[in-house]
């Protein structure tokens, strides 16, 4: 009998990978997407890469299939974005050997800056998109996209989502094959997109979705379960167990194959039944195709574009059951919140103190933006702080930005950051950008990159240093300092704001959640000593709380010894003792 | 059990090791021939926020989420988050709750203030079962494993042998703390 594996969505993913027999991997981490590489990288035939960014990692894998091998990137859906160049033109170009993008996005924003739909882009990329629903479907819908990839000279885009990529479930594990490469044969039509040729695959792109638009009638994915026909769905993904969970009996077209959509199938689903329902996350993408064919249905009227679907929404909306649910009690909110002992704490408490604005960024210090750190006004997207500081100075001046700086993480320098530097150098900027480095990708689980020395498979290798790189654009000021010395930090924030030239302040100590570690030392309060003026609490570190007299606890099994509530106080009321 | 699905929630704060206890049970129902599927967090909801991770077996599971008014069992590592999640219960659920108190930081910056009573409240309306998790994993020398004592608790209130979690539990935590996680569990469970 084979063996079955309880694997999470995104473990199957890279299961499905291997068995598809991929030889190359590139990616960059972002939530959900980020365990597919890191289960990848747990199969010695397949080469696996962090790239810097979404877009390298796209043409790294458009590099393997050229040149005859399976290949896949994986990423979030704001990675899409910055993979899209490429994207948008190897949809014309197609592929040699097989070629899949998989793209996690994320409903309900768990961990992302927007809810856009990989479907859209999809739709306007001219790509066709597998959408999964479990974690057996994961690995098989792998398989099946290099399949179609092959078949129709596309790359395919297997779409996921958090709920999908984060839950667990039975899979049935197969041999993995090993396709022989397909010989490289120079071919200029294809691969080299100067207009004359890209206007003829323009055209041949155009006959491809029309295949597999007719072709999708029976392709095994797309799946019709007739049953009562006085309700039907049409649904995809996540939201297809939410169905079934609320009206096991009624009749479902499954869609597998969700752009381009099999019309004719669902044309004939939607005569057979009553009412037909659309239950698709997010966008109307299909709904809206469906609609313009004259097809009467109900989907976004009733279901909302925004958040994660539930079985309880079909049970309210369509069911019309009373539900008597008890309402939820109100508590304190209890977001996210930078760890005990983070260093990017100490360098916002600065920050906070010498009354800074800062231009964010994509990461753990994004959260610097809520109270009581409250330094970070702007997140857009990876790489935007050093950006925007400078569209501020060029808007208003350069005195104008003399309280504030932009403050970007190690990684997310690496991934787009760089190129805003070098931006802010070439146009004679002045801003102070501070680089966070704490030596890990670490909002994600602590990925490595260009600027750690160590790669996805675990290899050492040279690490590039930021700080000579920062020189090598000819930046005269820029400086190391400890994240934890608040002293110099806070002497050298004063001294690199006020000058009239681009500074780089790279504040370093690795994240405190970083394997390897040992933290000896613990903080302890002095209550005799404790004068209450709540200094200590201004960081918000979580490990100390206020007790009702206005002295303070300290947390043991939270705090870490990083010593920032001690060096804030002035009456010596808190101790580092040894562990 | 029969063919009727069981909803189990885990609550509590991110870092407390919801992950781990999750991947036990899910273990569990596993080998003893279920169906099951788990929904995790992971992410920027990790660091210090509000966690939920659902785990759901029985004959054929569809959703990988508990929903509102499904949950048959409720393990809440931290009291606020008890009450946070425990609508999620059906009428007869059981909460099985640390009794622990971890301030969220709209409680340290004065914006929100902690419910008093929580336990003595949720206990006007549901079974609760609660354990001072913290003290006891302290006693045992390592304040990690409150979350397996607590685990411990909870499994009395389910259908799995003695014998079969303390397998599944050597199967799923990291090789060097399989002893002390094991007596942890049975500090719950047989205490």
């Amino acid at each position: 009998m084979s063996e079955v594996k309880i694997m999470l969505g995104n473990e199957a993913i890279a299961r499905g990978a291997y068995e598809a027999g991929v030889k190359v991997s590139a990616a960059y981490p972002g939530t959900p997407s980020t365990e597919i590489s890191e289960n990848i990288v747990k199969y010695p035939e397949i080469y696996a890469e962090w790239s810097p960014n979404e877009k390298v990692a796209m043409e790294v894998v458009i590099g393997a299939s050229i040149s005859g091998v399976r290949s896949m990137a994986s990423m979030k859906h704001v990675g899409v974005n910055v993979a899209s160049d490429p994207l948008y033109t190897i949809s014309y170009g197609g592929v040699n050997g097989g070629l899949v993008l998989v793209a996690a996005d994320d409903p309900g924003l768990y961990s992302s800056q927007n809810e856009q739909d990989t479907r859209c882009v999809a739709r306007a990329a001219m790509v066709p998109v597998l959408e999964p629903s479990d974690s057996q479907e994961a690995k098989d819908f792998m398989k099946y996209a290099f399949e179609l990839s092959e078949k129709y000279d596309t790359p395919v885009i297997v779409r996921t989502t958090t709920r999908l990529s984060h839950s667990q479930g039975p899979v049935t594990l197969e041999e993995r094959c090993e396709p022989s490469d397909i010989p490289y044969e120079r071919n200029v039509s294809k691969f080299v997109m100067m207009p004359g040729n890209a206007k003829g695959r323009h055209l041949y792109v155009e006959k491809r979705l029309k295949a597999m638009s007719e072709d999708g009638y029976d392709m095994p994915v797309n799946r019709v379960e007739m049953n009562d026909t006085k309700i039907g769905f049409i649904t995809s993904g996540i939201a297809y167990q939410y169905v079934k969970e609320a009206c096991p009996d009624a009749s479902v077209l499954k869609l597998g194959l969700v752009h381009p959509l099999p019309r004719k199938l669902i044309e004939e689903f939607a005569s057979k039944v009553e009412t037909l329902y659309i239950f698709e996350e997010l966008e109307p993408v299909y709904e809206e195709q469906i609609k313009s064919w004259g097809i009467k249905c109900i989907g976004k009227e009733i279901f909302t574009v925004q958040g994660e679907y539930s079985a309880n929404m079909i049970r309210k909306a369509v069911l019309k059951e009373d539900m008597e649910l008890k309402a939820p009690a109100q508590v304190p909110a209890r977001p996210p919140i930078l760890c005990p002992g983070c260093p990017h704490r100490s360098v916002y408490s600065v920050l906070n103190k010498l009354k800074i604005h800062a231009a964010g960024d994509i990461g753990c210090y994004t959260l610097g933006a809520v109270a009581p750190l409250s330094v970070v006004d702007t997140t857009i997207c990876m790489g935007a702080s050093i950006s925007t500081l400078h569209g501020m100075e060029k808007a208003k001046g350069k005195d104008y930005i003399k309280n504030w700086v932009a403050v970007i993480g190690d990684s997310t320098f690496m991934h787009t950051g760089i190129n805003s530097l070098m931006n802010m150098v070439y146009n004679q900027g002045t801003g102070t950008v501070m680089i966070l480095d704490n030596s890990t990708t670490g909002m994600t689980g602590h990925q490595d990159h260009a600027a750690t020395g160590k790669t996805l498979k675990g290899e050492v290798v040279p690490a590039i240093s930021i700080y000579h790189m920062c020189k090598a654009m000819g930046i005269k000021n820029v400086v190391e300092v400890n994240a934890f010395d608040t002293v110099e930090l806070e002497k050298v924030i004063k001294e690199e704001v006020a000058k009239d030239e681009v500074s780089v302040i790279i504040t370093k100590s690795p994240c405190v959640l970083l394997k390897g570690q040992k933290f000896t030392k613990k903080c302890r309060p002095i209550p005799e000593k404790c004068k209450k003026c709540g200094m200590c609490l201004r960081p918000g570190c979580p490990a100390l709380t206020k007790n009702a007299d206005g002295t303070i606890s300290i947390d043991e099994t939270m705090c870490n010894g990083c010593g920032l509530c001690m060096g804030l106080c002035k009456f010596d009321a808190i101790e580092q003792v040894e562990v | 059990m029969g063919k009727q699905t069981k909803n189990i929630m885990i609550v509590g704060v991110g870092g407390q090791g919801t992950l781990l206890t999750s991947r036990i049970l899910g273990g569990i129902t596993v080998d003893a021939g279920y169906d099951v599927k788990l929904s995790e967090v992971h992410g920027m909801a990790q660091r210090g926020g509000s966690v939920v991770t659902f785990v759901r077996y029985g004959e054929k599971v569809a959703e990988p989420i508990v929903e509102e008014g499904q949950a048959d069992v409720l393990i809440a590592f931290e009291m606020l988050e008890a009450l946070r999640y425990a609508h999620f219960l059906k009428k007869d659920g059981a909460i099985i709750v640390n009794e622990h108190r971890i301030d969220p930081i709209t409680v340290v910056t004065g914006a929100a203030s902690y419910p008093e009573n929580i336990i003595e409240n949720l206990e006007k309306e549901y079974k609760v079962f609660k354990v001072n998790a913290m003290d006891e994993a302290l006693k045992l020398g390592n304040s990690k494993v409150f979350n397996i004592i607590v685990l411990g608790v909870a499994a009395k209130h389910m259908d799995f042998s003695k014998e079969a979690w303390l397998e599944v539990i050597e199967k799923t935590v990291p090789p060097k703390t399989v002893e002390i996680n094991k007596k942890a569990f049975l500090l719950g469970f047989e205490g």
